[in-house]
């Protein structure tokens, strides 16, 4: 952890003005001259200390919904029964099948065009889209994927990202069978690093690395040039920066709206009666969620494109990111919670403990006047 | 995945109810269980000081250190005990002598300047200056009858708290 902490410098400049979602009432605002009795209550700061305690908003994003148990009785558990045998015995090897079968098309036509085609750069392009879209689309059949999609089909054009709400890595997949998008992701070991180098990089993908401080400024480069390139794949960005349980969306990281370009949000949202789609990195591997997805009913969800949003003159990046996050969060009816998404691997930064500390200390030194 | 709530029994249910005087209702030790095993991730049985400092709202409150000295390796029976402060049901008598203790590092009973210039080193950090803030608690110890060198116990907590109204109710949640 000691090493995530050099970052948190740089972090803090990705942070808005947390003041304006704390409760103001919880530093209490006393009138009058102050009293032995003002300094020894310290019931408000307890009590947000309880109340953390308790409950808090940030563990809440993070919360996998426990599967309610209804085959408690005689006739349900039979039913039960036979839909595991269902799930498991008759989908489950049909979806594998499926899925085995579009890796068999896709890499028969994949590795041809890609070594092939080499000097025919814009065909060679323009199949390798087709193709990613059409290995996507494999992968969603293979989870009995339902997805409607509204508004208007993402085109590409330059100067313009894309930005949604980001709840799995299978966002990515549901997004990307309808348009070949290019995205900015974390760096993964294993089969899916391998992918991540090998086929992603055709459509056009920035890594970064989340523990990585100096990263930062090369990513940013990096998404710049994307951008203004005429002919590179439209960009998509999850600007949460990890994955949340759909219930709630974290703070935008201000990366994707300072690029100078129109931002086209995209809302998310699950339908929790089918399956969690939640993706608990901590707690499985991406290998486990996909066979948890795959052994599933289906995965139903909404996918809608909004109106692209530009930054309005005298706005700052971070209050355009808040914006777009409100938007996207009404579309997709979920909570807005004011922590960053980066608190799931290191610590908050001294400086909201020490704003509450000058609160604190201003009023009591004004108190101190009141004669 | 943290659905453990059926591990206790109603008679751990109401076990605690009793260690904590009857301060919250069994729903509530049930909510507060769930929480519990959602904190303790490696399921040792008590919340570590990382995990606690996991939970962003607590690990920015001025006085997380001080309530984590008095919270660190505590079971779930102790763990309710020491929120029963916040329950709605709590006593005065009980919150006044909840508050003692926080200012009580020692647990020797007795408050005294010291004692008082850490805590409200911890409320203000580095906004106030060492000197004011001595000159500040003395200037109101001094107006409230007491000395500078004279200790507090927790019926002088009681006779300045007592009539304050103090409000440290927190809502648990209960699904």
């Amino acid at each position: 952890m000691s090493k995530v902490n050099s970052s948190n410098m740089e972090l803090d400049l990705d942070r808005p003005n947390i003041e304006d979602y704390l409760p103001t009432d919880s530093i209490h605002e006393p009138l009058g001259k102050l009293r032995l009795r003002d300094l020894l209550d310290i019931s408000p700061t307890l009590r947000e200390a309880g109340g953390a305690i308790v409950d808090d908003s940030f563990t809440r994003c993070f919360k996998s919904n426990p599967p309610e148990p209804w085959n408690w009785n005689v006739y349900l558990f039979p039913l039960w029964c036979l839909g595991v045998v269902v799930r498991y015995g008759i989908l489950f090897p049909v979806r594998v099948l499926i899925l085995t079968l579009g890796w068999i098309i896709f890499l028969s036509c994949y590795i041809p065009v890609h070594w092939l085609l080499k000097g025919h750069d814009k065909l060679k392009k323009r199949l390798e889209r087709a193709l990613v879209e059409l290995i996507c689309s494999f992968f969603v059949a293979s989870w009995t994927g339902v997805v409607n999609y509204h508004g208007p089909r993402p085109c590409a054009r330059p100067k313009q990202v894309f930005v949604a709400n980001h709840t799995s890595m299978i966002d990515f997949i549901i997004l990307e069978q309808m348009t070949a998008f290019a995205v900015i992701m974390q760096k993964h070991p294993g089969w899916v690093g391998l992918i991540q180098s090998t086929i992603l990089e055709s459509v056009g993908c920035i890594w970064f690395n989340r523990s990585e401080a100096k990263d930062r400024e090369i990513v940013s480069r990096k998404l710049r040039e994307h951008v203004e390139g005429a002919d590179n794949n439209p960009l998509l960005i999850f600007p949460e920066g990890t994955c949340v349980n759909n219930n709630y969306t974290v703070m935008f990281k201000k990366g994707a709206f300072e690029l100078g370009s129109t931002v086209c949000p995209i809302a998310i949202k699950y339908n929790k009666i089918f399956v969690d789609a939640f993706w608990n990195s901590k707690k499985h591997s991406f290998t486990t969620h996909l066979l948890q997805l795959m052994t599933s009913w289906a995965v139903v969800c909404d996918v809608w494109y909004l109106e692209p949003q530009n930054m309005k003159p005298g706005e700052t990046p971070i209050e355009f990111a808040e914006r777009v996050r409100g938007i996207i969060s009404a579309r997709a009816g979920i909570k807005m919670v004011p922590w960053d998404g980066f608190l799931k691997y290191s610590r908050p930064s001294p400086k909201l403990k020490e704003r509450k500390q000058q609160a604190f200390a201003e009023s009591v030194l004004r108190r101190l006047e009141d004669k | 995945m943290g659905n453990t709530s059926s591990m206790l029994t109603q008679y751990d249910i109401e076990e605690v109810q009793e260690h904590c005087n009857n301060t919250f209702s069994q729903q509530e030790i049930v909510s507060l269980y769930q929480r519990f095993c959602q904190l303790d991730r490696n399921s040792g049985g008590f919340i570590s000081a990382d995990e606690f400092l996991s939970v962003p709202e607590f690990a920015v409150n001025p006085l997380s250190q001080r309530l984590f000295r008095m919270i660190d390796g505590l079971n779930f029976k102790e763990f309710v005990a020491f929120l029963s402060a916040f329950s709605s049901r709590a006593t005065l008598q009980h919150k006044v002598e909840y508050i003692f203790k926080v200012y009580d590092s020692d647990g020797n009973g007795k408050v005294a300047f010291s004692d008082l210039l850490d805590v409200l080193r911890d409320l203000t950090g580095q906004f106030i200056s060492e000197q004011q803030r001595e000159l500040v608690l003395t200037q109101v110890l001094e107006e409230a009858g007491y000395k500078k060198d004279s200790t507090l116990v927790l019926s002088d907590f009681m006779k300045i708290l007592g009539n304050s109204g103090l409000k440290m109710e927190v809502e648990i949640p209960v699904d």
